[in-house]
């Protein structure tokens, strides 16, 4: 799956560039570079090397023959190679697998036309198509359709939201970017005024909103984020948090990123950074006697004064 | 790969969809150009077989299915053509808004490879006519993301091979070694699992691909076994049994502007004199009580007795254990 060498790739791009042109008469070279991602010259290339190949006798009436009129080319002999090369075992997986989750995206809108989309795709990958993959994204369709709709609207968006990391909901106004699915969870990309930033907004977080008049208009600034490792992705200047976990809690290295993992005895000692340690602080309360704060101090005094203070509430009258 | 040798593997392979006939090694040679030499000659001879075999391997790796034959059965030497109806993509023709959704899903890998495959894949429906609009969206998109062991899985799958891998779960540090007969690879709530028999237990099992460590190996041979009728991978990751019911009915008073979280799951809300007093709909006690105990001296658990006594529990067993630590 490393994908096939250069000169494969070539030899390949050659194949397929004849069924290309012959599918499109006259069209433009640039257009075609662009269409079949190469640069023009690369292109113009190819073609040279095309016009010198064909059927055994190489004769005049052998040779793969062209019209390059200026810009446009047009093939008028393709010596036999009038289809694309049919797809291989990867090719119809990465086809395959990505329609799939396509068509299991709740929201997506049309889903049917996915549907038959990928029965194609199938249909032409033959035996391939039987890619041993299953994809199921549960979600909150409803709740995706309600916000997608509002999205396509093409208006600013006045946003009810939860922030787990300071456990606070307030309201905003966003100027909405892209919706998508990471992880299994889905979010609303936008630019958020009150934030001045581009920010991400789970959906299940989105506790209400309303469209506005202005139409959404993110500014030049507003760059979608690279969350192809995930959507939290700590930097250096956030706080290191260090936790003794039992056997019960460890399950916390696999859901959150954290920096080290260190057996010590029956326990391991976990290092990870948080945004905010008031968020810390409620996950590690939360997980109760799976796990042991070390450090830093400060997290380590608000943990036993607010363990102590909760508990002194069941024990005087009232508060 | 050089001009001339690109040159010579086109010819090659026009020559060979082009002939009914299976041709030998020798008869290619005297026609397709960039193949000539002396078969006299055993020096000439042997790097001219060493080139064809090259050649052969390159086109394979290509997937240009070369077939393997002789022309007669007077004939003893092996000859090769290319079958058109196996080399061709099918027909296949897709509506302007079908198109648009495959030129999508092309492009929602972040897998290098999966990536590679899915754009070249992607020029070969192109080629055969389709045209795709690249500036289409949709709603909502996924970001496909898969685990390094998701390729060789996956082709161990199709191929029915048993594989060998290191697998750490969190609760040991050590990975241990793995005999699987992956059925297939399933995506459940953005994790990704492989599904099959595993044959040190000689049972059903599920992995996470996050948890596999270093290399999947493929060992023996293909068709190795057959996975059992109509395998349905999501069931086997999957357990949820339905929407959990918040049946249970629990009361807390909560310190004004505090606790947001947990007043985002209230069912009724009253204001009083030291805080608010939420009714959250609960299913387990103990998890509510987790919840609680997060929020610390900001909420306060009034009842049932049994989410009470489980957040009073958890708070003593918070204060013993922190009343140890020294700072390292």
């Amino acid at each position: 799956m490393s994908g096939p060498k250069p000169s494969v790739d070539r030899l390949g791009r050659l194949l397929n560039l004849v069924p290309y042109l012959l599918a499109r008469p006259g069209i433009l070279v640039a257009e075609a570079a662009a269409d079949l991602g190469v640069g023009e010259r690369q292109l113009r290339e190819d073609l040279e090397l095309l016009w010198v190949c064909g059927l055994p006798g190489y004769g005049p009436g052998d040779l793969i023959d062209m019209a390059l009129d200026g810009d446009r080319v047009t093939i008028s002999h393709d010596a036999g190679i009038d289809r694309p090369l049919r797809l291989t075992p990867d090719e119809a997986l990465a086809l395959v697998v990505a329609l799939r989750m396509l068509a299991e995206t709740p929201g997506t809108g049309n889903r049917d036309v996915i549907e038959r989309a990928l029965a194609k795709i199938e249909n032409a990958a033959g035996d391939l198509a039987d890619a041993p993959v299953a994809v199921r994204l549960p979600a909150d369709a409803e709740k995706l359709d309600a916000v997608r709709a509002a999205v396509e609207g093409g208006h600013a968006l006045r946003l009810t939201y939860y922030t787990a990391a300071r456990d606070e909901t307030t309201e905003r106004v966003v100027d909405p970017m892209r919706m998508l699915m990471v992880g299994g969870k889905a979010y609303l990309e936008a630019w958020c005024r009150r934030a001045e930033g581009t920010r991400m907004f789970r959906i299940d977080r989105i506790d209400a909103f309303t469209e506005l008049d202005e139409p959404a208009v993110p500014p030049v600034e507003a760059v979608p984020h690279d969350v192809s490792a995930g959507v939290f992705q700590p930097t250096p200047d956030l706080p290191l948090v260090t936790v003794r976990v039992g056997r019960g809690g460890r399950w916390i290295t696999e859901y959150y990123p954290v920096e080290e993992v260190r057996r010590d005895g029956d326990e391991w000692v976990v290092t990870m950074r948080v945004t905010d340690l008031g968020w810390a602080q409620r996950l590690l309360l939360g997980l109760g006697p799976e796990v042991t704060v070390v450090g830093p101090p400060e997290l380590l005094a608000r943990i036993r004064e607010q363990a102590t203070a909760a508990l002194d509430q069941y024990s005087s009258p009232g508060r | 790969m050089s001009r001339t040798r690109t040159e010579r593997l086109v010819n090659l392979v026009i020559c060979l969809l082009s002939t009914r006939r299976f041709l030998t090694a020798a008869q290619i040679a005297a026609t397709v150009p960039g193949y000539e030499h002396d078969p006299a000659d055993p020096k000439d001879h042997e790097a001219f077989q060493r080139k064809f075999e090259r050649d052969k391997a390159e086109l394979r790796e290509l997937g240009v299915p070369l077939e393997t034959g002789t022309a007669s059965v007077f004939d003893s030497e092996p000859g090769y053509r290319i079958a058109h109806r196996e080399y061709a993509l099918p027909d296949i023709i897709l509506e302007p808004d079908e198109a648009a959704a495959v030129g999508i899903a092309a492009r929602l890998w972040q897998h290098a490879g999966l990536a590679a495959a899915a754009s070249s894949g992607l020029a070969k429906l192109r080629a055969a006519g389709v045209e795709v609009d690249p500036h289409a969206t949709l709603g909502v998109e996924p970001v496909v993301t898969v685990d390094p062991a998701f390729g060789p899985l996956t082709s161990a799958a199709r191929d029915r091979r048993a594989v060998t891998f290191g697998y750490r779960v969190p609760e040991l540090d050590e990975p241990s070694t793995r005999h699987l007969e992956p059925w297939g690879v399933a995506c459940w709530q953005g994790r990704w699992y492989v599904v099959g028999h595993d044959r040190d237990r000689a049972a059903t099992r599920c992995f996470r691909l996050s948890r596999i460590v270093g290399a999947v190996r493929a060992t023996g041979r293909p068709g190795a076994f057959t996975p059992p009728a109509d395998v349905d991978l999501i069931s086997h990751v999957a357990h949820w049994s339905g929407p959990v019911r918040h049946t249970g009915r629990a009361t807390v008073t909560a310190r004004p502007g505090r606790a947001a979280g947990l007043r985002r799951w209230a069912v009724q809300t009253l204001s009083g004199t030291d805080g608010d007093r939420l009714t959250i709909p609960y299913a387990d006690a103990e998890r509510l009580a987790a919840t609680i105990v997060g929020y610390g001296a900001d909420v306060r658990a009034d009842g049932p007795p049994e989410v009470r006594e489980a957040v009073i529990q958890r708070l003593k067993e918070v204060v013993a254990r922190h009343d140890q630590v020294t700072h390292p």
